[in-house]
């Protein structure tokens, strides 16, 4: 199958396609912190509300063969790239129906299908394979761009770094999304970093990088596809710094008492989904009806994900031990280093 | 003399592997620190940059975290990256690359990924390299489901488990000895591949059974010339693949033998050998006539002066040594 890459202005249809999306996200984590609440989700449950425009403008300016990895903050990564909500939402509580068969969770999504590479829930500990599925699309001589998300703080480990150099050295086909929300966990940016901006950083690499407003989905989407067009075209590595803010905690157990009151509403009143709605009504791209009638079906959607996942089955315990290894031994249950007959 | 089958270095059956593997495989590459153009650190890598270009044998920054995830990453794409990191004392900056995510992803994401790599890597101790570059870590890949864990001991198992590694699915780790590059031995040809999880008898024997993995099956099988000519006769068996590991001919020789000694380069404290004779004490309790001794490296840093690493490191006579405790015998009697 041939793609074309996305141009870097969405036409209607295009931007319809990116607000249901964001808008899907938006309830979808929504509905996914009240199954949490309830009970039904167990371990970390990352919301990344506040941070549509970034995701969606990114995914929307790849092509669907683009590898894309991302962090532990990827639901939304993985609703952008079409995977199926009720998979997503039983991977979340655990279920034999989930993405990954229950063994990842919200934390671990991945749809091959998708060349959605997954989440990683080590701060920085994805980028180099990021890297590697650069260096088989160049080994293969594909022209698939590999595109890796990540937050300002990730940015500070070491090996971001040593990526920055490996990428700017063979000129691999990646882009680096920094995905800055000035927050890693309850530290501001300016007590982790020494330099207020990111993209400096691998310019340094001399990768061309450089920062927009990641509240806007039409100014992320551009850059993106400028990114990637450098990637794919010119063969050169490229980075982009998102701008944003999320507006939830850093994960549901986070009561978000840290982050002062007005700069939250300062934020909020950068709604990506508002903004990106008075744009669409303004331009006459939808009407308010259209609006309500698609939020109305994306209601639909979720509620059907969560009902699907509410009543899946649990993952079989005899499974437990099934897929350690793609070749394995033998057939214990538990799981062994003994070879057993 | 008749002519056997001509002997290679352990060096140079790695060399063979990997040349015939990428000859077979287009997928297959190399990437590491000083492969190309040094031809490696140890030489184990001489000739293939010529024979197979800068695409295929790829000498990296000293990053060895971003190319062990780099290689992860391709893997997932489907091609089978064999790195090489120069020593395995620098896979603790690589831990993380090796444990979080090589072991995981293949299970983690319900089998939607697979990582078919191979991580090469020489350790041990014995060259003066003091207290950084002595590590013998078997015990911590050993640890982590999901990795598979290959110690070679010979020529022959050098080149043939290497192209099992390189063939297989799985990451695997895969520890040669620095010691025994220079070690000569007959060699499999193209399609000898030797199987993981099936150890090997390298001396049959009545009166105790010694195990020993990679360098120390040399100190092991010197250990039982020196028993045999005190009339001791022991069986020493090479388990050469930790994860899976062979218990079935471990045990078999123990209740034969009904006592055992484990040998392991590494420290002891939850050690190779702490793990294989726990293994064997489940399998084998009844049917030992002694505690089961280990042999491991002394529990210290090791030390940089000749007298002090010799004393740390085991040797033949620290075996005799284990051997005559296991027997119920005084020391030299
Ligand atoms: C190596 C590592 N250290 C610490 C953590 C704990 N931790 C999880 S998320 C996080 C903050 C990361 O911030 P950032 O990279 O900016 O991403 P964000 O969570 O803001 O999306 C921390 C410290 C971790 N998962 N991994």
């Amino acid at each position: 199958m041939t793609h074309t890459a996305p141009a870097a202005q969405p036409d209607h249809d295009g931007m319809r396609a990116m607000f249901r999306a964001m808008t899907l996200i938006r309830r979808f984590e929504e509905r996914a912190s009240d199954e949490y609440m309830a009970g039904r989700i167990g371990g970390f449950l990352h919301l990344a509300i506040g941070e549509e425009a970034a995701i969606v403008g990114t995914v929307s300016a790849l092509r669907p063969d683009d590898p894309l990895t991302s962090t532990y903050r990827e639901h939304g990564q993985a609703l952008a790239r079409g995977s199926d909500p009720r998979a997503i939402m039983a991977e979340l509580l655990g279920r034999a129906t989930g993405l990954c068969g229950g063994r990842g969770g919200s934390m671990h999504l991945m749809d091959r299908d998708r060349s959605f590479y997954g989440g990683y829930g080590i701060v920085g500990g994805a980028v180099p394979l990021a890297l590697g599925l650069a260096w088989a699309t160049r080994y293969r001589g594909g022209d698939q761009v590999s595109v890796t998300m990540f937050g300002e703080g990730a940015a500070n480990q070491g090996v971001v770094s040593e990526c920055f150099n490996m990428a700017g050295l063979w000129d691999l086909p990646i882009v680096f999304l920094i995905l800055n929300n000035q927050y890693g966990m309850g530290t501001p940016v300016e007590r982790a970093a020494a330099a207020e901006d990111f993209y400096p950083r691998a310019a340094a690499y001399d990768i061309e990088s450089w920062k927009v407003d990641g509240m806007d989905v039409l100014a992320v989407r551009g850059a993106v596809a400028e990114a990637a067009r450098l990637a794919r075209d010119e063969r050169r590595p490229a980075c982009v710094e998102l701008l944003a803010y999320r507006y939830r905690g850093h994960s549901m157990s986070d009561p978000d008492t840290v982050r002062a009151t007005e700069e939250k509403e300062r934020w909020r009143a950068r709604d990506p989904l508002v903004t990106f709605e008075r744009v669409l009504l303004g331009e006459g791209i939808m009407d308010a009806e259209a609006i309500a009638a698609m939020q109305a079906e994306i209601d639909d959607v979720v509620a059907d994900a969560a009902a699907f996942a509410e009543e899946s089955p649990e993952v079989p315990a005899d499974q437990l031990a099934r897929g350690v290894y793609a070749q394995p031994w033998n057939d214990d249950a538990r799981g062994s280093a003994l070879v057993r007959p | 003399m008749s002519d056997g089958p001509a002997e290679v270095t352990y060096r140079d059956a790695l060399n063979q592997a990997l040349r015939e593997e990428m000859q077979r495989d287009d997928g297959v590459f190399l990437m590491g620190e000083d492969i190309g153009r040094f031809d490696g650190a140890f030489k184990v890598t001489r000739g293939l940059l010529d024979e197979f270009g800068e695409q295929r044998v790829v000498d990296t920054p000293i990053t060895e975290a971003g190319f062990t995830g780099l290689g992860i990453g391709a893997a997932m794409a489907g091609l089978r990256p064999v790195i090489e990191i120069m020593t395995v004392n620098f896979a603790l900056v690589a831990m993380d690359q090796i444990v979080s995510n090589a072991s995981k992803i293949h299970y983690m994401f319900g089998g939607q990924a697979t990582v078919p790599m191979v991580i090469r890597m020489p350790g041990g101790a014995g060259h003066q390299l003091s207290a950084q570059h002595s590590h013998s870590l078997e015990a911590m890949f050993t640890h982590v489901p999901g990795l598979k864990v290959v110690v070679p001991a010979t020529p022959e198992d050098a080149k043939g488990l290497l192209k099992t590694a390189i063939r297989d699915d799985d990451p695997v780790i895969f520890l040669e000895s620095e010691g025994l590059y220079g070690k000569k031995g007959p060699v499999g040809g193209e399609d000898d591949l030797v199987p993981f999880g099936q150890a090997v008898v390298r001396r049959p024997g009545r009166d105790c059974t010694v195990i020993a993995h990679s360098r120390m099956v040399w100190v092991a099988l010197a250990a039982a010339e020196d028993l045999a000519a005190q009339g001791i006769d022991v069986e020493v068996i090479d388990p050469r693949t930790f994860r899976p590991l062979d218990l079935d001919t471990l045990a078999e020789s123990v209740r034969r033998t009904s006592r055992a000694v484990v040998v392991d380069e590494g420290w002891p404290e939850c050690g190779i050998a702490a793990g294989v004779a726990t293994h064997l004490y489940e399998a084998c309790f009844d049917w030992l006539d002694a505690p089961i001794a280990r042999v491991n490296s002394a529990d210290v840093p090791m030390p940089y002066a000749r007298n002090l690493e010799q004393a740390a490191i085991p040797q033949a006579s620290d075996v005799v040594a284990a051997v005559h405790a296991a027997l119920g015998r005084e020391a030299g009697a």
